[in-house]
């Protein structure tokens, strides 16, 4: 008999050992979820790492109070059906609390402010360690990024000053107030996490699949029309059958024209495109040349 | 300026082709980033979002070409400098492979950021240019593929067009390294000439280099075999947690959770607890999908024993008649990868399966002489990026393999304690189970025939060693001599040895590298405990700025039972430089000094020590008052 594991099988083995390998190295890890498809597999892999027994850990949500309010009902569903504890950091009470100001305009976004609610977060709940679904494959800095990536006191990441990380010997040595990022999913690609969660059969929310949305067209991307998007002179709402390949702050996620209801339908143009997943969709990223190093240093997941 | 980001590379299209690990480096500009580039522009791999992003950083940066390596350098430091820092991982699938790049940097510097890419790849790729053949860095690369057993080596002689193609050029090339690669243990090398920023010969053939007829560099890529590094034979699973419920039937209330590391294992298997010893039966394999009739490596699974034994994170599973070595002294091979050099005797935390371990450096075993692969005995010191062989000992036993023989069971990492940064990448090759004494093995310790009991008994004393640490000028050596005054006053025998009066005589041959201040505080350390043996309080005043150094100093004196007390005499840096009693602080100011602790040369405060003397605060006497009382408590005279 042939004894090869295939290539998502190998990752999934990959990422079980990480997720278990944090809860053991670590004193309070918490699991960061977006509601996007990455913090998805992200639960799944921490079920096989942990069933019978609990997770070692509760799990966070940054809500930007902007999301899209099909992933937060989503949300909730889920962490339910699972049975562990839930907890929500909300950029609202920031904002509330003096701690950021809300950004206007038309070009206005709350994600950088996630940084912020983020931190302040992990510091009154004392977490040590955030695991989280950054894929390699997303971004050039996130490319660069150890699989336990060490953060100093302030949060913050030096990429010139990574840790050596060998083999599969993760260190998550840190002293008082130093933390650890831990990225188990590291090494899968955006077709890798469709293929898992098509092969898991795991539920996604409804805005990953063709459906029909008013939108505006801005920077050669359609961002979905809401109380939350200020529009430009000029900009006109349209209706049109559209997906997201990531799920985020719904005034800075782009959405791609689509009619791929189902999974293998999503994977099959997922195929034939000739854009990347965060080039298409994230208008984040495309503010400088090394906007996402930027946001990482500061704290930003 | 401000420009378009170029995406990294986006997904494409996988066929069910298998998956390589693959690691490229090479030296400074020897064009690496640009073969990357090129490779994935030629081969039609990069996205359209990519190339708009490529094209439009290239005519900002006034380029009249597409510049490749742009697509590579991920960090913002990375394209100011046109260099590679950090290892970047890279995606992309031909529709024969799949492959994992680990783009790795060529600098020096960044050495470690290469092994940290080479640790898990399959095959390597190293560049060299064709003009100049092979530089150091090449054979340090070439050295760390061989150490880490990575099985296949690619070289790609680049910058053909620079040699006008020239076939002679390329063979001679391979004629100089030839001899060099075969000493190294590497089972497959290949060199393959190419011209990255013209693409010749990378994917597609050229007719400049007509005269060449093996593979181009993708083709090689796509079908060189994978050797799988996976052990069947062995039977090892190092338990990473404990997982708590499940069970019922035959079976613990407890699930053994952990990759397997080699072996088929199945339910059934009679197994040993390694290192307590004890057995059991594999009453079953669990996953959340069901049960498995087997595991084998490198599966994440949870294992139920029948019985209910001792069983935590660190032990390993392994079959009665093919066990791992227990033990607590081992030689390796490692990289080292700290800017502070490795000295024999320091003390390290050792990661090694699932199991993290105090551990001491016991012996410098060889440095490895890249130039001709020879070894040098017994170096002083292992420098950043250094290769060579130590000896290790851990304070509690470990589970080890030879790493030729498992890659899993025979790697580790070493630890530095106080950072926690990871200085060390280790690879086993052989275990002790007996301790070997260190330094020289034919000397033996020539035993007195009076007993240091019957010496405190007939004389009335009892020594030790009183280790006052601090900045220069925060008065270690004025609290030391009136203290010794006092002691000698009460009759009692007391020696001040004064750091700067030792570097007269004994220490006299030593300089101030830091090679030389781990030896000088040796030697202090030494020589204090032979006084405190003799019945004497010695009063130690030095520097010692290094925490792994003073750690030293107190394991000799615990390793002979004799007492030692740390004292931190600790003022500020500005209270210190002002009173400057030597001048030495003016002249480091000057730059007439070099490495001056306080000044540009670093001081680690002790964290644990049996006493602080704040000497800014404290009247002198007060000091010397709070000193001679811990003294008598610690170490009572015995005469009363």
């Amino acid at each position: 008999m042939r004894r090869e594991l295939d290539r998502i099988a190998l990752l999934e083995a990959e990422a079980i050992t990480i997720m278990r390998e944090v809860a053991a190295e670590l004193e309070r890890p918490v699991l960061l979820f977006s509601g996007g498809k990455d913090s998805l597999v992200l639960l799944r892999i921490a079920e096989k790492a942990f069933r019978p027994g609990r997770f070692p850990f509760p799990v966070m949500h940054v809500d930007t109070g902007h999301n899209f309010p099909e992933v937060i009902s989503y949300r909730d569903e889920l962490i339910e059906s699972l049975g562990e504890r839930l907890i929500v950091a909300s950029v609202e009470d920031s904002i509330a609390a003096g701690r950021v100001v809300d950004e206007t305009g038309p070009g206005a976004s709350r994600n950088r402010l996630q940084t912020v609610t983020l931190l302040d977060a992990l510091a009154e709940h004392r977490f040590d360690s955030a695991i989280g679904g950054a894929r390699r494959d997303e971004e050039r800095a996130r490319a660069k990024e150890r699989v336990f990536s060490f953060r100093d006191r302030n949060g913050q990441w030096e990429p010139r000053l990574q840790r050596p990380e060998l083999w599969s010997l993760y260190n998550g040595r840190i002293r008082k107030g130093e933390s650890i990022r831990a990225f188990p999913i590291s090494n899968w690609t955006e077709l890798d996490v469709w293929r898992y969660i098509e092969a898991e059969g795991l539920p996604l929310p409804s805005i990953y699949f063709a459906h029909t949305r008013e939108v505006v067209e801005r920077d050669g991307m359609l961002l979905a029309a809401s109380e939350y998007l200020e529009l430009f002179e000029g900009e006109v709402p349209f209706e049109a059958s559209v997906r997201y390949r990531t799920v985020g702050d719904m005034t800075c996620t782009g959405a791609v024209e689509s009619i791929a209801a189902t999974i293998p339908e999503v994977v099959a143009e997922i195929s034939a495109s000739t854009k990347t997943e965060r080039g298409e969709t994230r208008a984040d990223d495309r503010a400088t040349e090394a906007a996402m190093e930027d946001r990482k240093r500061t704290g930003y997941f | 300026m401000e420009s378009a980001t170029i995406p990294s590379l986006g997904t494409q299209p996988v066929e069910e082709g298998d998956l390589l690990r693959l690691l490229v480096a090479g030296s400074v500009d020897s064009g690496k980033s640009t073969l990357i580039g090129r490779l994935l522009y030629d081969a039609k791999l990069l996205l359209s979002d990519q190339i708009e992003a490529l094209e439009k950083t290239s005519i900002d940066r006034g380029e009249d070409e597409l510049d490749l390596s742009l697509i590579t350098d991920g960090l913002r430091a990375e394209r100011e400098q046109g260099i590679t820092i950090d290892v970047a991982y890279r995606y992309f699938s031909t529709p024969q492979r799949a492959f994992i790049v680990a783009d790795t940097p060529g600098h020096v510097t960044y050495t470690r950021n290469m092994v940290t890419g080479a640790s898990n790849s399959d095959v390597a790729l190293l560049l060299v240019e064709a003009p100049t053949g092979a530089v150091e860095q090449f054979r340090r690369h070439a050295a760390i593929v061989s150490m880490l057993r990575i099985p296949q080596l690619i070289v790609a002689v680049n910058k053909m067009d620079l040699v006008g193609y020239a076939q002679e050029r390329f063979e001679a090339v391979v004629a100089e390294l030839t001899p060099w690669v075969e000493q190294l243990e590497i089972p497959q090398v290949t060199f393959i000439p190419i011209d990255a920023l013209g693409g010749a010969n990378v994917v597609d053939r050229a007719e400049s280099l007509g005269w060449y007829s093996g593979s181009t560099l993708l083709h090689e890529l796509e079908s060189v075999s994978v050797v799988a590094d996976r052990n069947f034979s062995d039977y090892r699973f190092p338990v990473q947690s404990v997982i708590r419920g499940g069970g019922g039937e035959g079976g613990s209330a407890r699930a053994l959770a952990g990759q397997v590391a080699a072996g088929i294992m199945r339910p059934g298997d009679e197994v040993v607890v390694l290192p307590s010893g004890e057995r059991s039966h594999i009453a079953s394999i669990e996953t959340l999908d069901g049960r498995l009739d087997e595991a084998w490596p490198p599966m994440a699974v949870a294992v139920r024993l029948a019985d209910e034994i001792d069983v935590s994170r660190g032990d390993m599973l392994c079959q009665p008649g093919n066990r791992a070595s227990v033990t607590e002294n081992l030689t390796a091979r490692v990289c080292w990868m700290s800017e502070k050099p490795l000295l024999a005797g320091a003390r390290l935390l050792l990661k090694h399966t699932t199991k993290t371990v105090p551990a001491r450096v016991d012996q410098l075993v060889h440095r490895v002489e890249l130039d001709t692969l020879g070894a040098e005995p017994e170096p002083a010191a292992l420098e950043l990026n250094d290769l060579g062989v130590i000896s290790v000992s851990t304070t509690t036993p470990i589970c080890v393999d030879p790493y030729r023989v498992n890659r899993r069971t025979g790697a580790f990492v070493l630890i530095d304690e106080a950072t926690g940064d990871t200085v060390a990448a280790g690879m086993v090759l052989h275990s002790d189970e007996m301790r070997e004494p260190r330094g020289a093995t034919n000397v033996i310790w020539q035993d007195s025939r009076t007993t240091r009991a019957q010496r405190v008994e007939r004389l009335g004393h009892a020594g030790a060693t009183v280790w006052l640490t601090g900045l220069p000028g925060a008065g270690k050596t004025t609290v030391a001599a009136a203290v010794e005054e006092r002691l000698v006053a009460s009759g009692r025998p007391a020696y001040l040895l004064d750091g700067d009066n030792l570097r007269h005589g004994l220490n006299s041959n030593l300089g101030f590298t830091e090679a030389d201040r781990t030896e000088n505080v040796r030697r202090t350390a030494e020589l204090a405990r032979l006084f405190a043996d003799a019945g004497f309080v010695v009063l130690v005043s030095v520097v010692s700025p290094d925490a792994d150094a003073r750690a030293a100093a107190r394991g000799i004196h615990d390793e002979h039972e004799l007492p030692f007390i740390e004292v931190f005499v600790d003022a500020p840096l500005e209270v210190c430089e002002q009173r400057d009693p030597k001048g030495h602080y003016a002249r480091a100011r000057a730059g007439e000094i070099a490495g001056f602790t306080g000044v540009d040369a670093p001081y680690d405060s002790p964290t644990d020590p049996e006493l602080t003397l704040d000497t800014d605060r404290l009247e002198p006497g007060e000091a010397v008052a709070l000193l001679v009382d811990l003294i008598s408590a610690r170490v009572p005279d015995p005469r009363g």
